[in-house]
């Protein structure tokens, strides 16, 4: 283990002589940002590397106008909302679902087939499934609209609004003012999509895209094996989960994700509309779509004044740079995404750094 | 949310699945990965296995996960 540490603090050295420059590497998964710190590898770096958590939590870069939208239809006395638990306490300009959970009609599900089992049991209910997430929750959504439509089950509506990585990462790297070297790519993500999914993006922007897992050993020698191809200048895409990740990914999945929804722009926290980046249902499922049974219109964007989610979430800020970390929001009073989430940037480093301080 | 665990499947019908992890049965679909078999080790994510992993892979996650439990029950305990 000290070898693997030793050799990357050797490759962070020479990458930094290449740029003559401190390293910027940027994680897109929640996972990730919580396995980096919880490893301490935040701090265990040298100065000449910075570890960035980008747009990686499925809650965190869900826009204000959709959570905005589904506490609208958490009103409704005809609607039950079957979500996963971290979208719960996310605050929109009106409350949170958890706010308005005394009817007793938010239901959290771990699994989209629990949404459909709800929509069964709750037959005088429209039951809306807060469907987000990234490639990995995406395939479960679209397993369960076909078999909604199979069982005849009408009273479950599909609210999608799952977010494609990529695009984002294009966004990203076309920000002029961005400051990313290199990506470390999600895991789960990939086994989905496939390491040569990131392909693209290394032709186009040169920079490194490396897929690990969650051992803090993988993310050690994915961050050796960045450096090594920054030094070299050499980027390209590799992959070090390979117990999990396979270049073409699952493509059972795939087929069933393309069959299932239409690729449209869509709107990510910090990032406004990105083209391509978003499902929606296809019109074969018009009748379990939310959006078209609801009506629901989009809602305008609105920032929480003060937030800083927008810029932490493009890697621009850090979380003790916003006004409002650790003071008015906390994992206990959060005001922003990344704070609700336990996998957002600034809940992990409310955790992790400030107790190391207390230490 | 991007959570997965490795588990052994135990039973198997359709596409439905029940699966070991570390002693706890989950329950799982397999139609994203349909040439499962019984006794093959998939990694379940949100309810769903994406992939089959090799028995080496899952063995060190487990032990992650071992580890980790322990680590968060001394840091609960630390922080209290």
């Amino acid at each position: 283990m000290l070898e693997r540490i030793n050799r990357a603090y050797k490759e962070i050295a020479r990458a930094q002589k290449t740029l003559g420059r401190k390293i910027n590497i940027m994680e897109v998964c929640g996972t990730h940002t919580v396995s980096i710190f919880r490893a301490g590898l935040k701090t265990a770096f040298p100065d000449g590397l910075k570890l960035l958590s980008g747009p990686g939590c499925p809650v965190c870069i869900t826009d204000q106008g959709y959570i905005d939208a589904v506490l609208t239809i958490a009103d409704r006395d005809d609607c039950m909302i079957a979500t996963y638990g971290d979208m719960i306490r996310v605050p929109g300009k009106k409350g949170s679902l958890e706010t308005k959970s005394n009817k007793g009609n938010i239901k959290i599900v771990s699994s989209a087939e629990d949404a459909l089992r709800l929509a069964k049991e709750n037959p005088d209910k429209k039951v809306v499934f807060i469907a987000v997430g990234f490639s990995t929750t995406a395939p479960a959504t679209a397993v369960v609209a076909n078999e909604a439509i199979q069982q005849e089950i009408k009273n479950l509506l599909i609210f999608s609004n799952h977010k494609l990585v990529i695009p984002a990462m294009n966004a990203l790297l076309t920000q002029k003012n961005h400051r990313i070297d290199a990506f470390l790519c999600p895991g789960h993500v990939s086994v989905i999509i496939g390491s040569d999914a990131y392909k693209p993006i290394v032709e186009k922007f040169k920079k490194p895209c490396v897929v690990a897992g969650f051992e803090p050993m993988q993310i050690i020698e994915a961050i050796s094996e960045i450096c090594r191809q920054i030094a070299e200048n050499t980027p390209q895409v590799a992959s070090l989960y390979h117990a999990a990740v396979t270049e073409q990914g699952n493509k059972t999945a795939q087929k069933i994700i393309e069959e299932a929804f239409d690729i449209t722009t869509g709107c990510w926290r910090g990032l406004g509309d990105i083209e391509n980046s978003t499902l929606k249902l296809k019109e074969k499922f018009s009748e379990i779509d939310a959006e078209k049974q609801l009506y629901i219109k989009p809602m305008p964007e609105e920032d929480i004044p003060g937030c800083c989610c927008g810029q932490i979430l493009c890697g621009l800020m850090d979380p003790p740079d916003c006004g409002l970390f650790s003071t008015s929001c906390t994992p206990d009073t959060p005001i922003g995404p990344c704070m609700v989430s336990s996998e957002g940037a600034c809940a992990a480093w409310f955790k992790y750094t400030r107790k190391k301080r207390q230490n | 949310m991007c959570l997965a665990v490795p588990a052994r499947i135990i039973e198997l019908k359709g596409d439905e699945a029940i699966a070991d992890c570390m002693g706890n049965r989950i329950e799982t679909k397999t139609t994203l990965i349909p040439h499962v078999k019984l006794g093959d080790i998939i990694l379940i994510h949100a309810g769903f296995a994406i992939t089959i992993l090799d028995e080496e892979e899952a063995k060190k996650t487990w032990q992650l996960l071992a580890d980790l439990e322990n680590f968060s029950r001394n840091d609960n305990t630390d922080s209290g």
